[in-house]
């Protein structure tokens, strides 16, 4: 479970422009859920989001993980439940690697490697072998059938089929948690019902999913288990659907 | 260990497929990293070959050449103090010396005239060095004609050529017979140019030097490893003057290099800030950038060391002889010896890849402490 | 003056790491002043940020160092003919009183740049910094010796004036000067040996007991510590005799040499690495008890004893195997 308590970011902080994105948020997320956040741009979706997946620190508040005791490999004392908050940013980084998968909005592989590259990349600063991030990555491709791209450049493919690389990639250290932001932005409807089948089936495996979106395909789907609507970088209201 | 081997391995992967996506920018620093490493090696290499070189030739000059003053200039010094030196305790041999120079008025150069020691040498027959035989056109057999200064023509026949393997020492000499010495310059009998004296004991040398002076106040004893000496300054020196000079330049390539490191295009902004939001940490971003900074470093480095040694070692370094080698009419045109040691190589280590390094520290930085959170808002 | 390249090499070296020493305590002071793990704000991250700066600068820095301690000696070397009466690098030094004080000083820096590396290794692997004071207290120490250790080497290559020929007084300046010879004051063989083996001993045995039974970290460090200045005493006194085969040679640089198979390279390395493990064991043992390093520490202290144990014992080999066949019998 992720608990948020207070959690604000300011931007340019004391300079003319400064700006808060996210706005004294209090939440928690379930474990083995489907969580969407839903709400316009400029509501704080994406930012709430990178301080969640421990890719950003919020200005203040404070962030607890739990069950999530596996990444950390020096525990804090005090029971389960990590606060990382200040934690430096290597270890930060250990446990976004081991727990936390990252789908796109624009999906973000990088252009001249090929797909099989751009889903170990990953794995590549974490000292396992390759031979072994390898066969993962290409079972991978084969689960959501784009093994036969293995070896093509990005450029080369379809949207629907980059959504599926990057879905692999954001696999490949089999994370626990996984967050989208946007992640239909680019997807025409069949494809967009699609990805929430690829959702549901991570949902089976255990996986607890966090999506930032403002299209309906996403948030009025049936499967979705808890719908939190954010504004101006706060929680509107929550609710959760059966 | 394993661990981190694996680690750096897959990220020197990464480098390297990095580093050909960007092939114009990374051509370009190579380019210029390399010529400055050729330029300085070249540099480097020649002039510890022209000390080598001397070092070698000079082994042969002997211990002492005792000189004798006028008022501070260089005068004939008698042959007969050869007798009262050579009674010195540790002095083996003491040899009056007729040397000198001879201008020659048609191509304008200088010779260095030397007379044989041999009691064998036979008048009117002379032994050149081959950078008389070419400038004057000269063959075995040939006559050469020489102007006393008696203003009578002295005609000496080519015995023989000296090969062009002792250029360095022999390109402007002719060796004739002491009597012809004498006829050309003419030469007082019982004096000498100078007196070469021969040691028993290399550590003696300067009590005899000192003896020498107590003996003959106005004499001047010049010492072998003074000679040495003097011949490694003066090299180290237009070496370290041709650095200083070419100081504009290596600064200029920092630089640049600091530029190129600083300069991300958007593309590779781009590209760090996925790495970095797919869980890349901001120490493996620095190992990335790190590899790139060794992989051009070493490739300019090898690359710019091999091409000097080929541009010194068998092209006799054509860029630099004019600024090193000096200036004269007949110029020895001589191979030298390749010799490259740890020395040479560290120091050209220190010169270049270090200010690199130095240059590029920050930008390296800079770069890897990218936000991921930006990559997120692309 | 000598302009020389090696010598330019060795002033830009100079002036290159004291100016990144500078940069790196300039901003070792910002954090020693700002620091605040818990706040979230810009300012504090961009600190964190910084961190990664001066670690990469100091490991360049003590990779320059090294380097250019080993070109300083083979460059003093290669300068010895330049002066009457020089025999090797050790003559070369003696030639003004910067000489010797700018080589102690590469070893004292290359040791303590070592040092704040391990301690720097350290204070990454626990989750709250714990060790962030120490390290750029440890900072504030080394800069100003690296700036001091570059004015001192600007001082000895300015100072220093080959015996050339002059114009008119050729050679008897080489009777009024005095001689610089290879022959270091050294202590007495007979007693060094036995001290030296002394504290090997003493310092292999506690470093196995720490690495065994996990205590006497103090002890071993200590013992570290002194055993390296006891074996570099030790390799001017009467190591370097049997590799030279010379009852009166004392010089330590000519081991660099290739007569001698660049032996030289090999003692100093083992030496120096397991001077700067062994020095670390003890740096990291006041750190024990903090809760973020409990478990780290003794792992890399075990680490680090091993390294120094295996680097000590290595030159301890290498001695008593020339000792022993050595045509020299002292």
């Amino acid at each position: 479970m992720i608990e948020l308590v207070s959690i604000s970011k300011i931007f340019n902080s004391g300079k003319p422009n400064q700006f808060t994105a996210v706005n004294n948020v209090s939440l928690n997320i379930e474990p083995q859920q489907i969580t969407i956040l839903k709400g316009p741009s400029g509501s704080g979706k994406t930012s709430l989001l990178t301080m969640i997946g421990c890719m950003a620190r919020p200005t203040s508040g404070r962030i607890f993980l739990q069950g999530v005791a596996a990444a950390l490999p020096y525990q804090q004392d005090g029971g389960e439940a990590i606060e990382i908050t200040s934690l430096p940013e290597r270890f930060l980084n250990d446990i976004r690697r081991a727990t936390f998968g990252f789908i796109f909005q624009q999906f973000n592989l990088i252009k001249g490697i090929s797909v099989l590259e751009n889903v170990m990349l990953p794995a590549y600063p974490t000292g396992e072998r390759r031979v072994d991030f390898r066969a993962r990555a290409e079972e991978l491709l084969e689960l959501f059938n784009i093994g036969r791209h293995a070896g093509k450049r990005v450029d080369d493919l379809s949207g629907g089929e980059l959504q599926r690389v990057a879905i692999a990639r954001a696999l490949i250290n089999n994370p626990s948690i996984i967050i989208a932001d946007e992640p239909t932005a680019h997807l025409d409807s069949k494809l967009s019902h699609e990805f929430m089948e690829i959702v549901a089936r991570l949902k089976g495996e255990g996986r607890t999913i966090l999506i930032a979106s403002h299209d309906p395909i996403v948030y009025d789907a049936p499967l979705i288990d808890r719908l939190v609507e954010m504004r101006d970088g706060a929680v509107v209201e929550e609710g959760s659907t059966q | 260990m394993n661990r981190s081997l694996e680690r750096h391995l897959n990220i020197l992967e990464f480098t390297l497929s990095s580093l050909s996506r960007r092939k114009a920018k990374n051509l370009s620093l190579l380019t210029i990293y390399l010529l400055v490493v050729f330029i300085l090696a070249s540099l480097v290499f020649f002039v510890t070959a022209l000390k080598r070189e001397a070092g070698i030739i000079l082994q042969d000059a002997p211990d002492i050449v005792v000189q004798r003053l006028v008022a501070g200039r260089q005068d004939l010094v008698p042959a007969s103090y050869a007798g009262e030196i050579g009674a010195i305790r540790g002095v083996t041999a003491v040899r009056p010396r007729l040397w000198g120079y001879y201008y020659d008025g048609l191509i304008g150069a200088n010779y260095t005239v030397m007379a044989s020691d041999e009691a064998t040498a036979s008048s009117d027959r002379a032994t050149i060095g081959s950078g008389i035989a070419k400038a004057r056109n000269l063959a075995v057999g040939d006559l050469l004609p020489l102007i006393t200064y008696q203003k009578a023509p002295l005609m000496l026949e080519i015995s023989t050529i000296l090969p062009a393997g002792s250029d360095l020492m022999a390109a402007d000499l002719i060796v004739v017979a002491p009597g012809d010495f004498r006829t050309l310059f003419n030469f007082p009998v019982g004096q000498a140019t100078d007196l070469a004296i021969s040691v028993r004991n290399p550590k003696e040398i300067g009590t005899i030097a000192a003896k020498i002076v107590e003996l003959f106040p106005e004499s001047r004893p010049v010492l072998k490893n003074e000679i040495l000496r003097t011949y490694q300054s003066l090299f180290d020196w237009r070496g370290g003057m041709t650095i200083v000079i070419l100081a504009s330049a290596l600064l200029s390539f920092i630089i640049f290099a600091w530029d190129k490191a600083t300069g991300l295009s958007a593309e590779e902004r781009r590209e760090i800030g996925i790495l970095k939001s797919i869980g890349w940490e901001t120490g493996d971003v620095l190992l990335l950038k790190f590899w790139e900074g060794i992989v051009i470093s070493l490739t300019a480095f090898l690359l710019g060391v091999i091409l000097a040694y080929g541009h010194v070692f068998f092209l006799s370094a054509p860029i630099f002889t004019q600024a090193l080698k000096g200036w004269s009419i007949i110029y020895p045109r001589f191979q030298l010896i390749p010799v490259v040691d740890a020395l040479q190589l560290s120091v050209l280590f220190f010169l270049t890849v270090v200010p690199y390094t130095t240059a590029t520290v920050v930008p390296c930085w800079r770069a890897a402490t990218t936000d991921p959170d930006a990559a997120m808002r692309s | 003056m000598i302009l020389n390249p090696a010598t330019l090499a060795l002033q830009i070296t100079a002036l290159l790491v004291a100016a990144m020493g500078i940069y790196a305590g300039y901003y070792g002071v910002r954090i020693l002043a700002k620091w605040d793990l818990g706040s979230g704000s810009e300012g504090q991250l961009e600190l964190e940020r910084r961190t990664y700066l001066i670690s990469t600068i100091m490991s360049c820095i003590l990779v320059f160092e090294l380097m250019s301690l080993f070109l300083y000696v083979y460059t003093a070397d290669s300068l010895h003919t330049l002066f009457t009466g020089a025999m090797c690098a050790a003559g070369t030094l003696a030639v003004n009183s910067f000489g010797y004080p700018v080589l102690i000083l590469k070893v004292v820096n290359f040791v303590l740049a070592g040092v704040w590396l391990i301690v720097n290794l350290t204070d990454n692997r626990g989750y709250d910094y714990p060790l962030i004071r120490i390290k750029y207290e440890l900072l504030n120490l080394l800069v100003p010796l690296l700036v001091l250790e570059s004015c001192l080497l600007f001082a000895y290559f300015a100072g220093v004036k080959p015996d050339i020929i002059t114009s008119c007084c050729g050679s008897l300046f080489s009777n009024e000067s005095k001689g610089l010879s290879g022959d270091l004051a050294a202590l007495p063989p007979a007693t060094m040996i036995t001290v030296f083996f002394a504290s090997m001993a003493v310092t292999l045995i506690s470093g196995l007991w720490l690495y065994l039974k996990r205590s006497g970290g103090y002890l071993f460090s200590l013992a570290a510590t002194a055993t390296f200045a006891v074996s570099l005493a030790s390799l001017i006194s009467f190591i370097c005799l049997y590799f030279y085969e010379l009852p009166t040679h004392h010089c330590p640089f000519c081991l660099l040499q290739k007569e001698y198979h660049y032996i030289g390279y090999l003692l100093y390395a083992s030496l120096f690495s397991g001077g700067v493990a062994g020095i670390g064991v003890g740096v990291l043992m006041p750190f024990r008890k903090v809760a973020s390093l409990a478990t780290i520490i003794p792992i890399l202290q075990r680490r680090l004893t091993l390294i120094s144990i295996v680097c000590y014992l290595l030159f301890t080999l290498i001695t008593v195997w020339k000792m022993y066949s050595s045509a020299l019998k002292l």
